[in-house]
C-alpha cells in the first residue's frame, strides 16, 4: 500500500517537473504561505509577552506540532478533498477499475512535492520551540505522540471531507472549512477561544487532541478550561474513533458513487 | 464468466426514480465475444459500470468471475480488463511507456512476463512509434490502442469494452477489430463490448444482445437477429426497427 501510494507519487512528481516554472513557484509560494503565519505569530508576541497566558515558545510549540501534523496530511492526501471534480467529470470511474484502493489512488493523485517545503518548516519551528522551552523530558515521549495522533486526525478529516462529497457534489468549500478552517483553529493556543468552541472542537470533532490536550501535557500546564487530567491522553482513542467513522463514510461514499452518463 | 439475476440500477434525479436497468438476466460463459447493443441512454454504460464494481446495483445480483463486483471490486481488477473509449484510463502528462510500467506495478505482474506480454502488445497494436509520446499527444487511434494496450497487460480472463471504436477511422478500427478477434480466438478471452458501430457488431460478435429501456430486448447470434425482420436486408435496417419498437 505505502509502496503503491509512493510509487503514484513519484509518477506525478515526474509530471509536474514537466511544467517546470509551475514546479519552481508552487514551492515559493508554499514556503512564503508558511513563513506569513508565523510571522503572524511573531508580531503578536511583537506586542505582548503572553497569549491567554502562554509565552512565544510555548505558542510556537503548538503551532509546530499542529502544523507538523497538518502538513504532512496536506502533502500527502490533501487530494482527497478535490474527489468532487473527479465525480463530476466522471473520471472516478478510472481509478474503480483498478486493483489498488481508490483512496490511496486519490491521495496519490497530482501529488506536489513542493509542498514537502511546508513540512520542514514545520519541522524547523518545532525544534526551536522544543530547544527554547528546555521541556522536561520525562514528558517529551508525549511529543511523537501527538505527532502521529494529529496525522491521523486530519488524514481522517480529509477522508470525511471526501466522502462527504458523493453527497455534496457541488459544494466542495463546505468540505474545506472542515480541513483548513480546522487548522487554523490549532495555530494557537486553544484558550484564547470561546469555551463553547472549544468544547465543540474537543467532543465532537476531536481536535482538541492534536495538539492542545496533550500539549498542556507536554509543557505541564493545567488546562484554563479546567478538563480533568486524563484527557491529556486521550488522543489516540480520540483519532481511532474518528479514523473508523472516516473509513465507514467513505466505503458508504464510493458505494453510492452514481458515475456520469456514458 | 458473467453472470447476471435480475439486476437493476436506479438513480433519484429531482424525487423521480429512473430506471437505468432494470430486472436485467444473462450469463455470458468463458471465451464468448459478446455484442451488447441499445440505443443511447439504453443503459449498456451503466451494466458495464456494474460488472465492473464501479456502480453498484440497486437490485438484483451481479456476479463476474465468480465475484461479487461491488464488494469485491479491487480483486476483481486483476482478472478483468476495462476500455472506455469516451475516456483515457492512461496518465494523461505520461509517455505510453511509463503509464505501462505503473499499470505493471498496480497489477503486480513479474518483470518477465510484462515484457513478454508488453512485446506482444507494441507488435499485434504496433505501438512501438509513439511508446515513448505523452499521452496527450497521441491521435485519437493511438490511444485508443494504448487503452487497448494497458487493459490487457495483466492478461485478464475477460475484457469489457465500452464503445472501443468510437471516433476511429476505417484503419483503425480494422486493426482494433482484428486484434480483438486474436485475443478471443488465441487466449480465449470473454469479451463484451458495446458499440453504436454495427460493423464491429458483424465481424465479430457471435452472440448479440440488444437492450432497451433498461431491458433485454433480444439475445442471440446474428443469423437469428436478421431473422426477426425478414423483409429487411442489412443489419442497420434491422436494428433500427428494433430499436424503434418495430415500426
Amino acid at each position: 500500500m505505502v509502496r503503491t501510494y509512493f510509487l503514484l507519487a513519484w509518477t506525478w512528481t515526474r509530471a509536474a517537473a514537466a511544467y517546470r516554472a509551475s514546479f519552481i513557484l508552487m514551492l515559493v509560494f508554499g514556503l512564503a504561505t508558511g513563513a506569513m503565519d508565523v510571522a503572524a505569530i511573531l508580531v503578536v508576541f511583537a506586542n505582548t509577552d503572553a497569549l491567554a497566558g502562554f509565552t512565544r515558545e510555548e505558542v510556537l510549540f503548538l503551532y509546530g506540532t499542529a502544523s507538523l501534523a497538518f502538513t504532512v496530511c496536506d502533502t500527502f492526501v490533501s487530494n482527497l478533498d478535490r474527489i468532487s471534480q473527479h465525480i463530476k467529470a466522471g473520471t472516478l470511474d478510472t481509478f474503480l477499475i483498478r486493483p489498488v484502493p481508490a483512496w490511496i489512488q486519490i491521495a496519490a493523485d497530482r501529488f506536489v512535492p513542493t509542498r514537502i517545503g511546508r513540512v520542514v518548516q514545520a519541522v524547523a519551528v518545532l525544534a526551536y520551540a522544543v530547544a527554547a522551552l528546555g521541556l522536561d523530558w520525562r514528558r517529551a515521549w508525549m511529543i511523537p505522540v501527538m505527532i502521529v495522533t494529529g496525522i491521523v486526525i486530519f488524514a481522517a478529516l480529509w477522508t470525511l471531507a471526501g466522502a462527504l462529497q458523493f453527497a455534496l457534489t457541488d459544494a466542495p468549500e463546505v468540505a474545506n472549512s472542515f480541513t483548513y478552517g480546522t487548522y487554523q483553529l490549532n495555530q494557537y493556543p486553544l484558550s484564547i477561544y470561546a469555551r463553547d468552541l472549544v468544547r465543540g472542537i474537543t467532543y465532537a470533532l476531536p481536535l482538541a487532541f492534536v495538539n492542545w490536550q496533550p500539549g498542556l501535557y507536554v509543557l505541564g500546564r493545567d488546562d484554563p478550561f479546567g478538563t480533568p487530567g486524563f484527557m491529556r491522553f486521550l488522543g489516540p482513542a480520540a483519532a481511532l474513533v474518528l479514523a473508523l467513522a472516516a473509513a465507514a463514510a467513505w466505503r458508504q461514499g464510493i458505494r453510492h458513487y452514481r458515475s456520469t452518463g456514458s | 464468466m458473467i453472470e447476471l439475476l435480475q439486476a437493476g440500477r436506479s438513480f433519484k434525479v429531482k424525487r423521480t426514480v429512473v430506471h437505468a436497468v432494470r430486472d436485467l438476466s444473462f450469463s455470458v460463459p468463458a471465451g464468448e465475444f459478446v455484442g451488447y447493443l441499445g440505443p443511447n441512454g439504453a443503459g449498456k454504460s451503466t451494466t458495464i459500470k456494474m460488472l465492473c464494481g464501479i456502480l453498484t446495483p440497486t437490485s438484483g445480483s451481479v456476479r463476474v468471475a465468480g465475484l461479487d463486483p461491488s464488494r469485491r471490486r479491487t480483486t476483481l481488477a486483476r482478472r478483468i480488463g476495462v476500455v472506455f473509449g469516451q475516456r483515457t484510463t492512461l496518465w494523461w502528462d505520461l509517455p505510453l511507456q511509463d503509464s505501462f510500467e505503473l499499470i505493471r506495478h498496480l497489477y503486480k505482474v513479474d518483470r518477465g512476463t510484462f515484457r513478454a506480454r508488453l512485446t506482444e502488445l507494441t507488435e499485434t497494436l504496433d505501438l512501438g512509434a509513439f511508446l515513448r509520446t505523452p499521452v496527450r499527444q497521441l491521435s485519437l487511434g493511438q490511444r485508443m490502442r494504448g487503452d487497448l494496450a494497458a487493459a490487457l497487460l495483466h492478461a485478464p480472463d475477460i475484457l469489457v469494452l465500452d464503445e472501443p471504436t468510437i471516433g476511429l477511422d476505417v484503419v483503425s478500427k480494422a486493426s482494433i477489430r482484428a486484434f480483438l478477434q486474436r485475443q478471443n480466438a488465441e487466449r480465449g478471452t470473454t469479451v463484451l463490448l458495446t458499440t453504436h458501430d454495427l460493423g464491429d457488431i458483424e465481424r465479430l460478435c457471435r452472440r448479440i444482445m440488444l437492450i432497451d429501456h433498461g431491458r433485454l430486448t433480444f439475445d442471440g447470434t446474428l443469423a437469428e437477429l436478421m431473422a426477426t425482420a425478414p423483409e429487411q436486408t442489412t443489419i442497420e435496417d434491422v436494428v433500427t426497427r428494433l430499436y424503434t419498437g418495430g415500426q
